[in-house]
């Protein structure tokens, strides 16, 4: 069994242990440590995820990106970062200080925090919570914080709009998220997240499509980008919460958001894709790390494909999908998947097998149907009260009564 | 001291220095970052309590949904945040007579309870605390009917809010 990094960890103990230290302090500085490497494992890949985005915006808008630097401009992140942090450092007028130096740290901290729960690899977790899922919305609600701490502290009123903005959009698509999340609760059994991997002996997206849909879109909504872009949106609040930020303060956020992609798609991974499941993980697994990152890159293109295709929704139809669209639709998914799992349980179908993901499928091909009719026959009534001849002048439309 | 003991003090004193400031913080959104910071404080005293349910439960409710709806309102509201009267009324005293009096006697009762000084039994790590409270909280000999009551209140509150919010056309 080729394990290198438990290895690592077990050689250290020993040696620590060797030093004379107790066991506690052996286990407190190996867990430090362990936090450590994760977080600057994940920052090293963030350096590069800024090369990832450039690179494929560039191809969606059939441009080359960056090209000069390094092979492939792979060294261009590196002159990035140079340039943001020679850049001049500016507090505007009036701000908040200490609460304007808080939000970026905060913005990209709780990203950060979110790694602690994913499962790298069959023995290689940080930490295996039993209420790994709802931590996650916890985090992201701390995350929420983050921006209007910017937004307010920032002195600006298109700074304040954009927080507000923010306010209004991850409030309403926690709802969703959190309904949808607990589908793959029901079908594991389970809230920690090792555990849902541990059960995905055939992917959660097969039994419930429809959740990983919806978790999906409330994701890239809680992420904030296009098309829900409205709290950076360029051409009306210039930049939104970061109007004022320069250097490497903006770079936290910008680091955050592209970590935030990332990390959205490692859950997505990890709920519905069997995380770092995958074939030889077994024998060996350092491949999970590898099949972990491979699923939640193929989800972070999704939200990119997403991001650079689609424009800006505005905001009451982004609130009107959210109330009357997304989470009636995620508390029926979720009601019938405990209906549906309860009658499969008793008629003898072992949760977690071929015949029972099937049959969570139909159900959600059922839900998914009955959703289409259903958006069909309202689109039909909204298009012949549109189309139906409104006289601006008729009197009962202008107001003026007939004399 | 153990390790657990020194984190409770610090924890503890962070709480309660937070829930100072944000009574006496002269800005109303500090007062609330503040109230944050406290927040969070009860939730990890909670994690040290080994009720990890509950903590990630308060980060989510009070801090996630209350918290950020107070900063919202506060923002929305215009010129309040900077507003300078004063930081106390006048009956501040009565209140602080009042507070003691709470603290003293909720001090007192607690130390003539026998439950003040006995050690916690040890949680075995297979024991799955949040399924245990789940099961309690439907079954018939558990809570059932207080969880029951709290839910159709949460609905009602639920209605009410669509009623005010309806737009009669």
């Amino acid at each position: 069994m080729f394990d290198p990094i438990n290895a690592i960890a077990q050689w250290l103990a020993k040696l620590l242990a060797g030093w004379g230290l107790s066991s506690g302090l052996v286990n407190l500085i190996l867990t430090l440590l362990g936090v450590v490497v994760v977080a600057s494992f994940v920052l090293i890949v963030d350096i590069f995820l800024v090369w990832v985005e450039r690179k494929v915006v560039a191809r969606f808008q059939d441009r080359l990106g960056p090209n000069r630097l390094g092979p492939f401009g792979l060294i261009q992140p590196l002159a990035d970062i140079i340039k943001l942090l020679i850049k001049e450092d500016i507090t505007p007028v009036g701000a908040d200080k200490v609460v304007y130096n808080l939000a970026p740290i905060l913005a990209l901290a709780t990203v950060l925090m979110l790694w602690a729960v994913i499962p790298f690899a069959p023995t290689m977790l940080g930490a295996d919570l039993n209420v790994g899922v709802l931590y996650i919305v916890a985090v992201g609600a701390v995350g929420t914080l983050g921006i209007i701490m910017a937004g307010w502290a920032s002195n600006n009123k298109y700074a304040l709009l954009g927080a507000m903005r923010t306010v209004a959009l991850t409030i309403a698509y926690e709802v969703p998220m959190v309904i949808s999340l607990l589908v793959p609760v029901i079908l594991a059994r389970s809230m920690s997240i090792h555990q849902i991997v541990n059960m995905q002996t055939i992917w959660y997206i097969v039994a419930a499509p429809l959740a990983a849909a919806i978790f999906l879109i409330s994701a890239i909504a809680e992420l904030g980008r296009a098309p829900f872009d409205l709290a950076e949106a360029e051409s009306e609040i210039v930049a939104g919460f970061h109007i004022e930020y320069t250097g490497m303060k903006f770079g936290l956020f910008y680091a955050g958001e592209l970590l935030h992609a990332l990390t959205m798609g490692a859950l997505f991974a990890s709920l519905f894709m069997g995380g770092w499941r995958g074939p030889f993980v077994e024998q060996a697994p350092i491949l999970g790390v590898l099949y972990l990152f491979l699923k939640a890159m193929f989800i972070y293109w999704v939200i990119m494909w997403v991001k650079y295709s689609l424009p800006r929704v505005r905001i009451d139809h982004m609130l009107n999908f959210n109330w009357k669209f997304l989470t009636p639709l995620a508390l029926a998914v979720v009601m019938l998947t405990a209906l549906a799992d309860k009658a499969l349980v008793e008629f003898g179908v072992s949760a977690g097998s071929l015949s029972y993901s099937l049959s969570m499928l139909a159900v959600n091909l059922l839900i998914g149907w009955i959703t289409l009719s259903l958006l069909r026959s309202y689109a039909r009534i909204e298009r012949r009260r549109v189309a139906a001849p409104r006289p601006a002048a008729s009197p009962e439309y202008s107001g003026v009564a007939k004399s | 001291m153990t390790p657990l003991q020194i984190i409770f003090i610090l924890v503890a004193a962070m709480t309660l220095g937070a829930g100072l400031m944000v009574v006496t913080a002269r800005n109303l959104v500090h007062s609330a970052l503040w109230l944050i910071l406290a927040l969070f404080g009860v939730a990890i005293v909670y994690v040290l309590l080994q009720a990890g349910f509950l903590a990630v439960v308060q980060v989510v409710i009070y801090i996630g949904a209350i918290a950020i709806l107070m900063i919202f309102a506060i923002m929305l509201t215009r010129n309040i945040a900077t507003e300078s009267g004063p930081r106390f009324s006048e009956n501040w005293s009565w209140a602080l007579v009042i507070a003691l009096v709470l603290f003293g006697t909720l001090a007192w009762m607690l130390s003539g309870w026998e439950g003040i000084a006995a050690q916690a039994p040890a949680i075995s790590p297979r024991f799955d605390t949040v399924r245990e409270l789940g099961l309690a909280l439907v079954s018939p000999d558990g809570f059932v009917l207080a969880f029951e009551v709290a839910s159709v209140l949460l609905l009602a509150a639920l209605i009410g809010a669509l009623v005010i919010a309806w737009d009669r056309r």
